[in-house]
């Protein structure tokens, strides 16, 4: 049972690391401000929170501890993990950083146009 | 089992000297707020195996509280990247 109970915690740990290594990787080698907000925001979620599962799975069956903060931590970095991303991509784009050039659409600026004129804004 | 937990320390934190490359590097402001919230996000995890290491449970409240911070910490940059400051101060009253 012992064997099992790591086995688990094994897996979970392991494919967590192993998003947290992507997310480095986009980090360094993509182009943009976009695309790499986009390695940053998804994947870096993903990987902390199979992190955390693994060790809630270590304290719960190895060390007989239930403990509910790690699920709250995880609920919470769930629904903020994104949110976040989404703010800091959308501030970016008002405050005027260029896409990279290989872009093929860009549906925001259309948007921001059209809200600039109704405000008055410039 | 700590052999195992010993390396995905290792690899976590030579994840995170990449991403502080970047942070230090990065072109604009919003290339480090977006390295920095990553970076907070690896300092999670990271704390969460080492209390699997020494095994104890008290270093699990700091997990959820840096988690807040970060949240907030993020969202604070992006507003003082797009308004210039971050509590807006209006004089109409």
């Amino acid at each position: 049972m012992t064997i099992l109970a790591n086995g688990l915690v094994i897996v979970f740990i392991s494919v967590g690391v192993l998003f947290i290594v992507v997310t480095a990787i986009g980090l360094l080698r993509l182009p943009d401000l976009y695309t790499r907000a986009h390695a940053a925001s998804k994947s870096a979620t993903l990987g902390v929170m199979c992190v955390l599962i693994g060790v809630f799975f270590h304290f719960w069956l190895i060390e007989d501890h239930f403990n509910p903060r790690i699920l709250l931590g995880i609920l919470f970095l769930f629904i903020t993990g994104p949110v976040g991303g989404h703010i800091m991509t959308r501030s970016s784009y008002i405050a005027g950083v260029k896409p990279w050039k290989g872009t093929v659409r860009d549906d925001l600026a259309s948007e921001i146009e059209k809200m600039k004129k109704e405000q008055g804004i410039k | 089992m700590t052999t195992f937990i010993i390396t995905a320390i290792v690899v976590i934190c030579l994840s995170m000297i990449a991403v502080i490359y970047r942070m230090v590097k990065g072109p604009s402001a919003s290339d480090r707020v977006v390295a920095l919230d990553s970076l907070g996000v690896s300092l999670i995890s990271l704390i969460g195996l080492f209390s699997v290491l020494v095994e104890t449970s008290f270093f699990l409240e700091i997990v959820l509280l840096l988690a807040i911070l970060s949240f907030i910490g993020t969202v604070a940059f992006s507003k003082f990247i797009e308004k210039g400051d971050i509590i807006k101060r209006d004089n109409s009253r």
